[in-house]
């Protein structure tokens, strides 16, 4: 592998984490669609500090581009606050607007310079290696990848020094703000990082890879695990494992490379839906066909037990009479005759169902507990 | 009254869009009573507490905490919010959200130490939930949920509790363990400043009572408010089957239907 890949492994890696653990508690505000609406207004600062100052220097650009980002949340908040428009639509009026905006600056006045649609919605990830940074003549690596590890800092380190608050802002604002944790001030420093985190990794990445890694690991995350720490350190690699499957993907099949890590998050998401311990579609499905069973089993125990020694038991105990009585299938006859005997609940004789002491027992307890 | 007062409300307003939620309410709670806040629905009873807690701005009025202004005295007052307000299914356990109730004295950036680990167990002990402390919170049922509230909130050790409808969706224990402990606070001189729903109740748990119904109607010791007139007022003439103060075992005290479909 080369030099150039490794980079473009690591600046995609580290773009990830910083992604998914800003993103962490955008899924946990509720807020996912944010990053959607911040990712793509961020667009017009770009545009607009390129007009003003005619180069593509990265610190004005994310200066303008964040300012651009947090003016999105202001306007969303605005319009929400006029009680006319829900929040998931005023996000949806904001942003298209102000991207468009962007597009429409772009398409008139730099149609011929190095600022184009593509580049903002997939990113360039294939030239990043080649955008050097050299410090005192000394070349240090690709500019977006030191780019991306500061904003990696910034982003951990105020998730380690105000977890407690960004913890309690988002579980119970009403008490954040009754104990004096201003949860707007805390919104709006948040709000300010995903600005800063889209800017600094859609040079690279492109929107939707921004938006894919800030939702996509976070929201898998979730489904693992019921603890807040365990949840960032799940979603940052659960991000770094889609951003090298991607690239590594992209590369057996040629394709974009941001386009297969967007994929990747997207398939780990799937595979984590259907296979999550507790909360996985998989176990939930077997945990309502165990209680389904389970309650099955239970009333043929009472069904049993009412009839036991009255002269009509020799009718009722009949395997072949639980698909009348129950109107139970035969083959789920069969697999709640064969849950039961596996419990010793009951026994069958001439195909006779009898309650053992155990099935007996069984059923008093549920007559008791209805 | 030689009791200090600790919350005096004086002419609060507050209104959303200029439709008044609240008008010119004055309340005066003496230190150590144990205060349900009665009326029907969109009476703006929890917009009386959040307005005392400075959650919900208010258009003129003063709100005073033993003689201050809230925001000086924070580290006196308890909140317990409603229990649907929050997301349950939030990463966390018991303990976690017991010790936020002591995120104001840790202050900014600094963490939990183990010393308010105890503290929040020992919070988490008094309402029955020692056991529960590693329980992930949405395993948690809605009795359950509650207690944990309330933990989180007698953390805080505060002098007066503001709690929203504390016995919103609780089973009978849970109920009966939260009067307890309500007397219990009430003993050792808090006072708690309760919004509660049900009538039949209110003589059996509370010494003292305010009817709001957008405007304050009536408050004091439950004997001299808890009246047929009142509730009337109340409840804009519609209680149907009051028998107020005639002891409320066999009194059937109840909002009548259609007072339940009123907006919030």
């Amino acid at each position: 592998m080369s030099t150039a890949q490794i980079e473009i492994i690591l600046i995609a890696s580290v773009v990830a984490a910083s992604c998914a653990l800003i993103g962490t508690f955008l899924v946990l505000r509720k807020m996912a669609l944010m990053s959607d609406a911040i990712s793509h207004a961020i667009l017009l600062g770009i545009v607009v500090m390129f007009f003003l100052t005619r180069s593509r220097a990265s610190l004005p650009m994310i200066l303008a581009a964040t300012a651009t980002g947090v003016l999105t949340v202001y306007l969303v908040e605005l319009l929400v606050q006029t009680r006319l428009v829900k929040e998931d639509a005023a996000i949806g009026l904001v942003f298209p607007a102000l991207f468009s905006i962007g597009v429409i600056l772009i398409s008139r006045y730099a149609a011929n310079i190095h600022l184009d649609i593509d580049a903002v919605l997939l990113g360039e990830l294939v030239f990043a290696p080649f955008d050097r940074l050299i410090v005192a003549g000394r070349d240090i690596g690709p500019k977006t990848l030191w780019l991306g590890l500061s904003v990696g800092v910034i982003n951990l380190a105020f998730i380690l020094l105000f977890y407690k608050e960004l913890k309690l802002a988002t579980f119970d604002p009403g008490l954040a703000a009754a104990l004096g944790f201003s949860p707007v001030l805390i919104h709006y420093a948040l709000m300010t990082l995903v600005s800063v985190t889209a800017v600094s990794s859609f040079e690279a990445v492109g929107s939707i890879l921004v938006i894919a890694l800030m939702i996509g690991p976070p929201a898998a995350a979730y489904l693992l695990t019921d603890r807040l720490p365990v949840m960032l350190a799940l979603g940052v690699l659960l991000a770094v494992v889609s951003a090298v499957l991607g690239y590594l993907i992209a590369y057996l099949v040629n394709g974009s490379i941001a386009g297969s890590m967007a994929t990747m998050t997207g398939v780990i998401f799937v595979i984590v839906l259907m296979v999550a311990p507790q909360r996985g579609l998989i176990s939930r499905w077997s945990r309502q066909r165990r209680q389904r069973a389970q309650f099955a089993a239970e009333a043929l125990l009472v069904h049993l037990s009412q009839h036991t020694g009255q002269p009509e038991f020799a009718a009722e105990c009949a395997v072949t009479h639980l698909t009348g009585h129950f109107r139970w299938s035969e083959p789920f006859a069969a697999q709640i005759v064969r849950f039961a005997r596996q419990r010793d609940w009951i026994e069958e004789s001439d195909g006779c169902l009898r309650l053992t002491r155990a099935g007996t027992r069984v059923a008093s307890q549920v007559m008791v507990r209805s | 009254m030689d009791r200090p007062l600790a919350l005096e409300v004086r002419d609060l307003t507050v209104a959303y869009e200029e439709k008044p939620v609240l008008w010119d309410v004055d309340l005066e709670v003496p230190e150590g009573v144990l205060m349900a806040i009665v009326g029907p629905n969109g009476a703006g009873k929890s917009t009386l507490i959040k307005t005392v807690l400075g959650l919900v701005p208010s258009a003129a009025g003063q709100v005073r905490i033993y003689g201050q202004p809230y925001a000086r005295r924070r580290e006196l007052v308890g909140y317990v919010p409603q229990r649907g307000s929050v997301d349950w299914d939030f990463p966390t356990n018991a303990l976690d959200v017991v010790l936020m109730g002591l995120y104001r004295k840790i202050g900014w950036i600094r963490r939990p130490a183990r010393r308010e680990r105890e503290l929040a167990l020992e919070s988490l002990a008094k309402v029955g939930m020692a056991e529960y402390a590693d329980r992930q919170i949405s395993q948690l049922s809605g009795g359950q949920q509650q207690r944990v509230f309330l933990a989180r909130a007698l953390v805080q050790d505060a002098q007066v509790y503001l709690m929203d409808e504390p016995f919103a969706g609780v089973d009978a224990t849970t109920e009966r363990a939260i009067v307890a402990l309500l007397r219990e606070l009430r003993a050792a001189g808090k006072t708690l400043i309760v919004v509660h729903h049900d009538l039949q109740t209110v003589s059996e748990y509370f010494d003292w009572l305010m009817l709001l119904n957008v405007r304050h109607i009536a408050s004091g010791p439950v004997a001299e408010v808890f009246t047929a007139d009142n509730l009337r007022d109340a409840y804009g003439g519609r209680v149907a089957f009051v028998t107020p103060n005639a002891g409320s075992e066999n009194g059937h005290l109840s909002e009548p239907q259609s007072l339940l479909s009123r907006g919030g």
